[in-house]
């Protein structure tokens, strides 16, 4: 046997690691406007050149351009790109807030507002949303009290999960916001489950779904792929892929050989790749599998390109495992500057007026985190001891009757 | 009345459900078109149509993660895992999804579905096609388990588990699909148009969730037994030629715990059997139950009459299926305790 011919295990590694100059060279990013906008009933088998693609629509100069450019009045644009500020002004505080010690743990979705806020001005306010932990900005474009957020996050007296979750696994049912769970992934097949009730009761309403690119490595990502192919769910499923899944770079779930969009091609499912900070792109693609899962055409895929601007959550410290300035030499950028850009651009806003936008929701948030402190920072719990036997099951079992008298109530 | 084997009556309860509820659903591997592979779901395709009755992708956790979903949106989905042995892919959305949503979300969401599984040795199934795993979902706190022993339970059980708001699982003894089986494998089998609880109602009728059922009620032990055991226990008892009570649980979560301690302070000796495992199964949390509740009143340790902790072996069904000889000798042991 010859050394030459020992086999080797490959390890993928990510191109700069702390110390290095950060390298984007290997992405491939094309111009603007250079892809057609599909019909909605277009056959997946038709639509595999978008999984390798990269959807865009503002170009380097901040100009929408080309086939994709959504049909978006300025006063809609505007109230996006307020909807993304209030998202970061709100994930900056709370990260405040955690260093100050009034909650044990918060997540950012810094540079990822568009993901989340562009899809969810695409779809309809009764449409379901089956989220990750890093979709809040569902809730601010849905216009949900920041307040009842930032009492979940406090576990005080007003959260109304009644201090039994960990800190942002919001779920608020009046805007369609499911429960977030803790683990990884579990929420695609059940957005499928979803949606495949409201085809099968004949209802117009669709769902969709939110995981990070490492979690489609795990089993429920392909399980949510098949039943949705097999049944034509109406559904959305979304890979936002922010290069990392805490430490480990994307090419560790699977991303050097192949996009997380090519996924999709293998289940007959069309996967469209977007660039995830181009609110406009984002809102277009969303508003195509929209219109696609509500035509009974089926679902799709679509694989949000963007990078994780901060810290996986307040647990972490990212310059252990990626150049510092990676960050900020991102080739797509910043969604929101982006907008902003494009905005002044086509002269329907100005420094002076996001300036004045920016003071007013810090003053916002300062104001709801006000009103949500005067209900307990840092587990106020808001019932005693004896709710935490509650809503195991819809009436308390015998057992639980015991315990819960064993414990003095 | 009609007369009907454990397979039927388990029809008869979902057709039942169908006819009353628009949102219950049932669908798993081979459920459909087919009528499944022990012919539990046979005609009710035909009879309601696809979008109630239907075929799923070979997944277990697809299976029951689009379930959860459907719950969510408001169906009540019956799904079936072809063997109780194939429910572990499964595990993930049945204890950290299933199990938690409705405490998670502080009654915002839940999921009333139903999983129903055929579990049990006794069939020469070997290690995957026999497996009792009722202790490992009793252990999870937000499911309720429930394991039928005859036709009649197995519909009015069922029909209370698909009515249930939240999430059950539930076990269907193979070995008893047909007849009562109580371990004398050398023997034909008694069909249950031979017993009395073979005669089951056509129509709608239930039985609530956490009550046992006394299979034979007696003064000098108390057996402790559920699905194809309570019929070996019945056959021990005669063998054992003394008068033993013989408590069916039916329902494992929530437990009866006042028949079970009722009988044991009258009888003062107690007998535990179960297919599974010893090590940490259901019957270790029984022993327990019974001795915080009857120490006084025992007049024997507790016994433990299970399948062993190893693997299901195929050639060696009937030296591990915990049969009426071994339960008599317990019993034995328990009289002269």
């Amino acid at each position: 046997m010859s050394i030459g011919r020992r086999l080797s295990l490959h390890i993928p590694e990510p191109p700069a690691r702390p110390g290095d100059e950060p390298d984007f060279s290997g992405l491939k990013i094309p111009l603007a406007g250079t892809q057609a906008r599909p019909a909605v009933d277009a056959p997946a088998r038709d639509l595999r050149d978008y999984a390798d693609g990269l959807i865009r629509v503002l170009d380097d100069h901040d100009r929408a351009v080309g086939d994709w450019t959504p049909d978006l009045d300025a006063e809609a644009l505007r109230s996006g790109l307020r909807a993304m500020m209030l998202t970061r002004v709100f994930d900056d505080r709370m990260l405040r807030v955690q260093r100050q010690g009034k909650t044990s743990f918060y997540m950012k979705s810094t540079g990822e507002e568009a993901v989340a806020v562009a899809q969810a001005y695409a779809l309809d306010d009764n449409d379901m949303l089956f989220p990750s932990y890093r979709q809040q900005g569902l809730l601010v474009a849905r216009g949900h009290s920041l307040v009842d957020m930032m009492c979940q996050i406090f576990n005080n007296t007003r959260d109304r999960l009644k201090g039994r979750q960990l800190p942002i696994m919001y779920s608020v049912r009046e805007k369609g916001f499911f429960s977030i769970s803790g683990n990884l992934g579990t929420q695609y097949p059940q957005a499928v489950g979803w949606a495949m009730a409201s085809a099968m009761k004949g209802d117009t309403r669709i769902a969709a779904s939110w995981v990070g690119e490492g979690t489609t490595a795990e089993p429920d990502f392909h399980h949510a792929l098949t039943f949705a192919s097999v049944y034509q769910a109406p559904v959305i499923l979304n890979v936002v892929n922010n290069q990392y899944a805490i430490s480990a770079f994307q090419g560790i779930a699977g991303g050097e050989r192949a996009t997380f969009a090519d996924r999709a091609i293998g289940y007959g499912v069309p996967g469209l790749r977007v660039d995830g900070n181009d609110f406009l792109a984002v809102y277009a693609v969303t508003r195509w599998a929209a219109e696609r899962a509500r035509s009974n055409h089926g679902p799709t895929l679509i694989e949000l390109f963007t990078y994780r601007a901060d810290a996986h959550s307040t647990s972490d410290d990212p310059s252990a495992y990626r150049p510092q300035s990676e960050s900020a030499r991102w080739p797509l950028g910043d969604p929101i500057e982006r907008l902003k850009r494009h905005l002044i651009g086509i002269g329907e806003w100005s420094v002076d007026q996001h300036t004045q936008l920016a003071a007013e929701l810090d003053a916002q948030v300062r104001a709801d985190l006000k009103e949500a402190e005067s209900y307990g920072t840092l587990s106020t719990p808001p019932d005693s001891p004896r709710s935490m036997f509650d809503d195991v099951f819809k009436e308390m079992p015998p057992h639980l009757i015991k315990q819960r008298q064993e414990m003095g109530y | 009345m009609a007369t009907m084997n454990m397979i039927q009556a388990i029809n008869s309860a979902l057709d039942v459900m169908l006819g009353r509820d628009d949102d219950v659903v049932i669908f798993g591997e081979d459920v459909g078109y087919f009528g499944g592979v022990f012919r539990c779901t046979a005609g009710l395709q035909k009879k309601y149509g696809k979008t109630r009755v239907f075929d799923t992708p070979i997944a277990e956790g697809g299976i029951l993660g689009t379930a959860i979903g459907m719950g969510v949106y408001g169906l009540r989905p019956v799904a079936e895992i072809q063997f109780a042995d194939y429910i572990y892919p499964a595990f993930d959305q049945l204890v950290s999804e299933a199990a938690r949503l409705r405490y998670r979300s502080g009654g915002e969401f839940w999921a009333p579905i139903t999983v129903r599984a055929p579990c049990g040795g006794g069939i020469f199934g070997g290690q995957t096609h026999s497996q009792s795993p009722e202790g490992v979902f009793t252990h999870v706190c937000g499911l309720k388990t429930v394991m039928p022993s005859n036709p009649y339970d197995a519909k009015g059980l069922l029909i209370a588990a698909i009515e249930d708001d939240d999430p059950v699982m539930f076990f269907e003894p193979k070995r008893i699909y047909n007849g009562p089986f109580d371990g004398h494998h050398d023997k034909p089998l008694v069909p249950w148009s031979k017993h009395p609880q073979g005669e089951v109602p056509e129509g709608y009728y239930r039985i609530d969730l956490g009550k046992a059922a006394i299979a034979r009620p007696g003064n000098d032990v108390t057996l402790l037994a559920y699905g194809t055991m309570v019929h070996v226990c019945l056959a021990a008892v005669e063998e054992a030629g003394v008068d033993g009570e013989v408590i069916d649980l039916r329902s494992l979560l929530p437990i009866d715990i006042d028949t079970i301690v009722e009988s044991v302070k009258k009888t003062g000796r107690c007998v535990i059997v179960h297919e599974a495992t010893r090590t940490s199964g259901f019957g270790a949390e029984l022993s327990a139950l019974v001795q915080e509740h009857c120490f006084y009143h025992l007049e024997a340790p507790i016994q433990r009459v299970t399948g062993w902790d190893t693997p299901y072996p195929h050639v060696f069904e009937w030296e591990y299926f915990p049969g009426p000889q071994r339960v008599t000798r317990a019993i034995t042991a328990v009289m002269e305790g």
